[in-house]
């Protein structure tokens, strides 16, 4: 008897129940009345109460419907394009409505080489998307400046703009812009992925301490203070949306880290 | 194109009617080439333009070139076009460099060849060029308030670091 009343307050259990405003009032009181209790009760709030946190629960739900602007800069933006075609089909992770305004729009792609005349066209559509917002810079040549070394590019757009992922690439697969967007999911949903560094224990493998391929007495000292740094650092900080990845702080300037020598500093081409 | 020896009579022709226009010429890789007198372009050019016989009507392209260890060091190309004859003559104005902080100066000819005008904009925003009496001589493709001439030789190549994590320790504070 009770079974049957319980089930009149699923609503999907019985499609063809009586929706009017009555039988919802009649149903609330009975529920009021704690016609329902006990065990009766424990299952019916395991099979339709759902419980989290809303913070929670709004990252979920801002990963999973972004807005991407339609913007593209170079040819990275025929394989982001690409990402919308159904082969690769950004649907399916909820980001395939492109808005044409920054005002609707929460993730910028930098799909190529931001020049120094577009920079502040770039920044200006970066301030005018409404917050929270992401930035993807995708490819070799917005990360770096890639292979344009020159006056015209700027050289990585995190100089006048904070990224959240770089996906490497000249130009990137369109796969691999999926995998960092999921990349970016993750990290809005508050638990970024671990660095390559820190998953395969890689620390003191940085290019500075290996003394350009030559394994010296300095270079095997690097290695182990780099080493140092990095358990001192302890695990990587997780759980924070927008926490960077595989960072362990600044770099420190110690005295057992053999600095590069002269002739290395300044050369950056 | 005229041959080498047409080239030699159109630069005594030029000579005669302005004297000491032509520098110089050369003729290589099927083009041919009057090197002149950077102050009498327009007169050179509207005597290509306008003498029975030459009628080099269309005015091609203009650009700048760098020759930096030579003297003089820069040089305005203008590409010219008979299309009755569909023959091509260049000529190339020579300018020598001034020194720190002056810039090499030459006649506009954007009144009387309208094309001119973006290109000698264009030569004047990447040489610093100065073309005398332009109508809007200012940056076209660069932004207004760049600093430099970029695609002058000795333009520093590069222009600002990029950090890796191999370089990280040489640019002091940037994660400040």
């Amino acid at each position: 008897m009770k079974r049957e009343k319980i089930r009149a307050t699923l609503p999907l259990d019985e499609p063809t129940v009586d929706k009017s405003l009555l039988v919802r009032q009649v149903r609330a009181r009975d529920l009021l009345r704690g016609d329902i209790e006990g065990l009766d009760l424990e299952q019916h709030v395991e099979q339709s109460v759902l419980t989290t946190r809303l913070d929670k629960v709004l990252n979920w739900g801002r990963a999973n419907a972004i807005f991407p602007a339609t913007f593209g800069l170079a040819c990275c933006a025929i394989e982001m394009m690409s990402v919308v075609s159904p082969r690769y089909d950004i649907a399916r992770f909820g980001a395939e409505a492109m808005r044409a305004s920054p005002r609707q729009a929460d993730m910028l792609i930098l799909s190529g080489r931001v020049s120094i005349k577009m920079a502040p066209v770039v920044r200006r559509l970066y301030d005018q998307m409404l917050e929270p917002k992401w930035v993807v810079s995708m490819g070799a040549c917005s990360s770096s400046g890639g292979m344009f070394a020159n006056y015209a590019v700027v050289q990585g757009a995190d100089k006048f703009l904070p990224v959240d992922i770089h996906v490497p690439g000249c130009p990137p697969r369109p796969e691999a812009l999926l995998y960092g967007f999921n990349k970016l999911q993750r990290m809005i949903m508050g638990d970024p992925d671990i660095g390559w560094r820190t998953r395969y224990s890689a620390h003191g493998t940085e290019e500075w301490a290996r003394e350009l391929g030559e394994v010296t007495e300095e270079a095997r000292d690097a290695y182990a203070a780099a080493r140092d740094i990095a358990e001192a650092a302890g695990e990587p900080t997780s759980g924070q949306p927008g926490t960077p990845v595989d960072v362990a702080g600044p770099p420190q300037e110690r005295a057992d880290v053999p600095a590069r020598p002269e002739r290395e500093r300044g050369r950056f081409i | 194109m005229p041959d080498a020896t047409g080239l030699e009579l159109i630069r005594a022709e030029l000579n005669d009617a302005h004297p000491d226009a032509v520098i110089d010429t050369y003729h290589r890789h099927g083009q041919a080439c009057l090197i002149v007198d950077a102050e009498q372009i327009r007169e050179i050019l509207g005597w290509l333009r306008d003498t029975p016989g030459q009628e080099y009507t269309f005015l091609a392209s203009v650009h700048g070139v760098d020759y930096l260890p030579a003297e003089p060091r820069f040089g305005v190309h203008y590409e010219l076009l008979n299309m009755a004859r569909v023959e091509r003559v260049r000529v190339r104005a020579e300018l020598s460099d001034p020194g720190e902080d002056a810039l090499p100066e030459m006649p506009t000819v954007s009144d009387e060849w309208p094309t001119a005008d973006h290109q000698e904009r264009e030569v004047y925003d990447f040489f610093g060029i100065v073309f005398r009496d332009h109508p809007d001589l200012r940056r076209i493709l660069m932004p207004e308030d760049y600093v430099g001439w970029p695609q002058r030789r000795d333009f520093p190549i590069g222009g600002e670091p990029v950090i890796f994590t191999n370089t990280e320790r040489d640019v002091p504070g940037w994660y400040a």
